[in-house]
Parts: C-alpha cells; structure tokens; sequence
C-alpha cells in the first residue's frame, strides 16, 4: 500500500504571493525563524542543524505510533533542541522548567 | 509531559486545525518556551526572528526561479550560463545565500524528465524556490518518488510517456538542484516577463509542467 503524497493541511492553504501558505501555524514560522536568527548570529551553520535534522526525522520514521501524523516541524524543534543542548546554549532541563511554567498559566494568556 | 490540553484560547488563530491537536499544541508549548529562553539569554530577538519570517514569507519565493527559467527560456547564452553554473547565474538577479550554495539546474527534454527530492530532510534551493511546500517534506514523498516516480508524478496529475527517462535527484547539503522545464509550444513569442508567469513551483521541483497563468 502507498501511503498518500499530500497532506491535508496542504491542499487548504490559502495562497500566497509567492505560492501558497509557507508554514500551517505560527508556532511553525516561530521555531524556522528562531533557527534561522540563531545560525544568523553565528550560532551554529545549518550543516551543523541538518545533521540532527536528518536524525530525528530518521528516527521518527524508525519509531513512531502507527497512525501518527507526521509534523515535519516538530522535526526541527526537536533537532534545534538538541542542538542547543551540544552547543551548551539550552539545557533540556531549562527547557522543561519553561515549558511547565508557560503550561500553568492561566487560559488566555498563551502568548 | 505536561497537561495543558484543557485550556482554550482560540483568538487570531483559531482556523487552523493544528492548534485542536493535543501534539501540534504541545509542540507549539514548546517552541513557546524555547524562545523566551533563548530571547532572556540574548540569542535571539523577537524582532529579527519576525523579520526573518517576513521575508521567508513574502520576499523569496519560487518568483525567483520563475524569472531565471523565463530568461533561460529567451536568452540561449543566460541558459548555457544557468546550465553550466546555476549558483553564478541566479546571482545575476542577485539570488543567493543561506541554502543556495552549489544549485545545479537540471534540463528536461523531449526524452528526459528531471525531478527533485531531498530523500534525508528537506534540502532544498531556497532563493529560487523559498521554502519547500509540505508535501516535498513528507516522508511519503521522499521515500516513493526514488522507488516509484512515474506512479508519484502521474498521482500528481503528471502522465509522462514510457519513452521518456525520469531522473531523480536526491538534494543534500552539498548540490541543490532547480529543474529547467521545457518552455510550452503555446508560450512561444511572450517576452521575459509574460513568460515568468507560466513558471509553477510544480514545474521548477519536476511535478508539473508550466501552464499559461490561470485569470482570476
């Protein structure tokens, strides 16, 4: 069986000047920009990015859930994740702090 | 993990599907954290990451590629110039950097069809096509265009004929490639510029063909 080459939320974006939709929600534009300022400053070059890139979606493709969607940007945080981690820029353990924090405020105030 | 599916805030994007699925919210959680971490520590601003996302999504775009192959399509000396060495001639429109570096354009035929994968990411050549649209990510796409590319194409309304090669070239960090399409019988006489227009990202990836540009 062949799996299906279009996603859905591609066939629904609305287009754009240049083509269509470049990213489905703003937490996707969020984590290529963050990448991009990062390697901007000199942070880290995107060969260096592309190799856990390839990594996680590897692993992805070896480990997940039958029936998972695949996030191609859940991907790439979680490569910039570890690369952060590498580089000694970001912790996970920072991170998981963070994340516990913004997930205990109070609705309404997800921004 | 945390718990955080209860809450509700649907305002200014609450039309995307993504923010109802508890994995797409969890990641967005934390790409959230992410960058308030890295703004506090001063490796990121919020204004250049907007910037950056503004240009992205306005400013680079597969126009770009459309404008090399419409003067490739009229200009036999640009096209042997393009063919020869692609990152040198898109930086004559000044098309260059970040993913842009080692572009190769591949010529399609009467015989020879070109089409472009990255089959370990999403390698991809970004000052002439922008970023890459979410079916060239997916890893249906990279795995079965290499195995089975003319039953890919033609689900993608692309029938080619047996008697014409499909080649498939796989991306890396090393060449991105820019397929040249063949300019259409009905397109011949337009300038440049009209000829632009007939350019679909489609065509410059090797999914489609160019088409006269639909009115709207």
């Amino acid at each position: 069986m062949s799996e299906p080459i279009f996603a859905d939320d591609d066939t629904i974006a609305p287009p754009r000047q240049n083509g269509e939709l470049v990213f489905a929600a703003p937490w996707e534009s969020r984590v290529f920009g963050v990448a991009a300022a990062l390697r901007e400053r000199g942070l880290f070059t995107w060969d260096e990015f592309r190799v856990h890139l390839i990594a996680e979606i590897a692993d992805w493709e070896r480990n997940h859930a039958p029936g998972k969607t695949y996030s191609y940007y859940a991907r790439w945080q979680a490569a910039l994740e570890r690369l952060l981690a590498e580089k000694g820029l970001c912790t996970p353990a920072e991170l998981e702090a963070r994340e516990h924090a913004l997930a205990a405020r109070p609705a309404g105030h997800d921004h | 993990m945390s718990d955080h599916d209860e809450h509700d805030h649907d305002h200014d994007h609450g039309d995307h599907d993504h923010e109802h699925d508890p994995a797409a919210r969890r990641t967005a959680l934390r790409v959230g954290a992410l960058e308030t971490l890295l703004t506090e520590k001063g490796f990121v601003q919020s204004a250049a990451v907007d910037a950056i996302i503004r240009h992205y999504e306005q400013d680079i775009g597969p126009m770009n590629g459309a404008r090399v192959v419409a003067r490739a399509w009229t200009d036999p000396a640009y096209k042997r110039r393009l063919l020869e060495n692609a990152t040198a001639a898109v930086a004559e429109f000044g098309f260059g950097g970040a993913q842009g570096e080692h572009l190769v354009a591949v010529e399609n035929g009467p015989r020879v069809h070109n089409v472009i994968v990255c089959t370990l990411c999403s390698c991809y050549p970004w000052p002439v096509l922008g970023l890459p649209p979410t079916w060239y990510k997916s890893p249906a796409y990279r795995s079965r265009v290499v195995r089975e590319p003319r039953a890919v194409l033609r689900e993608m309304g692309l029938e080619l004929p047996e008697s014409v090669e499909i080649r498939v070239w796989d991306s890396s960090a090393e060449v991105r490639y820019l397929v040249l399409p063949e300019q259409p019988a009905d397109a011949s006489g337009l300038d440049e510029s009209a000829l632009a227009n007939w350019v679909t990202r489609d065509a410059m990836i090797g999914v489609g063909k160019p088409h006269a540009p639909e009115r709207r």
